[in-house]
């Protein structure tokens, strides 16, 4: 679903530095990403390129699946069975974009068993938002308007990222955010042109994520350590502030359109910037939460641990049958 | 020639239950490719249920709907099997909280795809056509339900102890449970009798041989069934379908005549 990796290290991870090894084979690697060209899995590349995009990529995989779970939530609720359909068929690809990340990052010589120990350790980080709870059924529509959303904006640039594997994931990923966004503001609209009861379902669910979603970007650019590398190894190309600011222009008259009101008293047009001014973001709110002590991590991580230890015995049944069936096959052979 | 509506329901029934049910898993699979698949064999589910209430409520008419069908129908109501509704886990009371076993899934799904495979089949020979569209559809998602239980039977049983054992548990919980396909309900007497339904004893064979021939692959057994024989194709459930439906319904019922 979203990333916000270039701009929040793992606990263990140091800010990635650039190799500047001047040898023929840096030369080769630097000249292709001046060029725009696309490094692919068998390509030389310095070791703190391949560290960062592992990290990268692993905790955009890790949001992917851990996002599954706010609004799986849902799932058994769901109002009508066109919503639960649309709905089981949302997180399922959740699902589908965490598998092909964690594909993904695996060129890069790093396994899913590694990736996922991570995650569980608590040593790998996943996208924030997913720290708080769905409290209502509007939070599915609005998570997928607001949510898909920002991370569509975040995500568009990394179609034309340097990483193959990963731009070519990231063209799919796009593709369903997008129609999973448009789900969502339609359930939405359906629910706006309901009872007050609907109504006030929706207003409440968008005023308990719109300060979450602008924080989505990451810290103002001024705070944003990674940025600069990021965005000459073509990994991230577009600033925070910036990604931030087109999302405030693009969803205000969508705002509108539904006839919400976001909850930002400061949230004006600037006729001389072109732009909508907006509120200050309570970044110690977001950090707090970024470090663990958000509303639902605990929960988060603990619900991925538990699936993952108590599916350990499937996992380990199948592959004492792929064994035994080699055995068969060998001694048939023979 | 229309297949009475109780028929419909019945089928309808079993397909949003079990879709209801493997849904629960999504997030929290044993790995992901699974988590995936049993999304989508619910996903497949919960579309062959809206297409069959769809197809009741245009025969019922009086402003009926799939959602009306699905969220304002009552337990009695209900005309699925009771294998269908029961949690993830071995036998314990309606109120009963226990982690979920995934064997008692795929156990359940073997058994049921078995079935369905054949039921689909034959209703693609109904004399009622939009039924007989429905089951040519349902036929090829139950193929690949069957395929994908089967395989995972033969994994578990055939595995490591512990799967084995549990496989084999789940195996002696549900068997019982799938006595109640060969007992004929009035709408399916009724359905066979005009030529749009499957009579049900008729496939006991074929089933017989499918599950037989998978078991042994798995080296799983087959427990000797005696007594109680479920009604939930008549509207006599066990504990389980009230929770099921009491979460399923819940948010829907809240809000009647709301549009979503």
């Amino acid at each position: 679903m979203y990333t916000q990796a270039m701009d929040i290290p793992d606990a263990a991870t140091k800010p990635a530095g650039v190799s500047r090894t001047p040898d023929a084979q840096d030369a080769a690697f630097e000249a292709r990403i001046d060029a725009d060209g696309r490094i692919e899995p068998q390509d030389w590349m310095p070791e703190a390129y391949r560290k960062t995009l592992v990290r990268q990529i692993s905790q955009h995989a890790h949001s992917e699946i851990v996002g599954m779970l706010p609004e799986g939530n849902w799932i058994s609720r769901a109002p009508s069975l066109k919503r639960k359909a649309i709905l089981i068929a949302k997180v399922q690809d959740e699902g589908g974009h965490g598998l092909y990340l964690y594909s993904a990052a695996e060129t890069l010589g790093t396994s899913r068993d590694q990736m996922l120990d991570a995650l569980h350790s608590g040593k790998a980080k996943y996208s924030s938002i997913f720290n708080y709870p769905t409290l209502s059924w509007a939070d599915v529509g609005v998570i997928g308007w607001l949510v898909d959303g920002a991370a569509i904006m975040n995500q568009i640039p990394l179609c034309r990222c340097s990483y193959g594997p990963y731009a070519r994931a990231m063209v799919r990923v796009c593709k369903e955010e997008s129609f999973h966004q448009r789900q969502g503001y339609e359930a939405l609209l359906v629910m706006m042109k309901g009872s007050d009861a609907q109504k006030a379902m929706v207003q409440d669910a968008v005023n308990r994520w719109w300060w979450k979603c602008l924080a989505m970007f990451g810290p103002p650019d001024a705070d944003s350590p990674h940025s600069a590398q990021g965005q000459r190894w073509g990994i991230k190309r577009i600033s925070n502030d910036e990604l931030r600011q087109k999302f405030v222009d693009a969803t205000v008259p969508q705002a509108e359109v539904l006839g919400v009101t976001l909850p930002d008293p400061d949230l004006k047009w600037n006729e001389d910037r072109q732009h909508y001014d907006y509120g200050q973001i309570d970044w110690a709110e977001f950090w707090a939460t970024v470090e663990g002590d958000g509303p639902c991590n605990r929960e988060r991580l603990a619900t991925r641990v538990k699936a993952h230890r108590d599916g350990q015995w499937v996992r380990d049944a199948a592959l004492a049958h792929a064994r035994k069936q080699q055995e068969r096959t060998n001694k048939e052979a023979a | 020639m229309n297949a009475p509506v109780d028929y419909l329901l019945h089928l309808a029934d079993n397909a949003v239950v079990l879709g209801q049910r493997n849904a629960e898993w999504c997030g929290h699979g044993p790995i992901l490719e699974e988590d995936i698949a049993l999304a989508n064999v619910s996903l497949d589910h919960i579309g062959q249920a809206r297409l069959l209430y769809q197809l009741a409520a245009a025969r019922m008419g009086g402003g009926a709907s799939e959602d009306s069908l699905a969220y304002f129908r009552d337990e009695t109501g209900f005309r699925n099997y009771t294998l269908l509704e029961l949690p993830h886990h071995g036998p314990l009371v309606g109120y009963a909280a226990s982690d979920r076993d995934y064997a008692v899934t795929i156990v359940r799904n073997f058994f049921y795809g078995a079935l369905m495979v054949l039921v689909w089949d034959g209703l693609t020979r109904s004399a009622d056509a939009d039924l007989a569209a429905i089951a040519a559809k349902s036929l090829k998602e139950a193929r690949y339900h069957l395929h994908h239980a089967a395989d995972w039977v033969v994994r578990l049983g055939d595995g490591t102890d512990e799967s084995h054992a549990r496989a084999q548990a789940a195996v002696d919980h549900l068997f019982r449970y799938t006595e109640e396909f060969w007992l004929p309900s009035p709408a399916e007497t009724e359905a066979v009798a005009a030529g749009v339904g499957v009579d049900v004893a008729s496939l006991r064979a074929d089933w017989n041989a499918l599950v037989d021939e998978t078991l042994a692959e798995a080296t799983l057994s087959r427990p000797t069934v005696r007594g109680y024989v479920p009604e939930g194709k008549l509207g006599r459930h066990s504990e389980h379908l009230g929770y099921l439906l009491g979460e399923m319904q819940g948010l829907a019922r809240a809000h009647p005549g709301a549009t979503w």
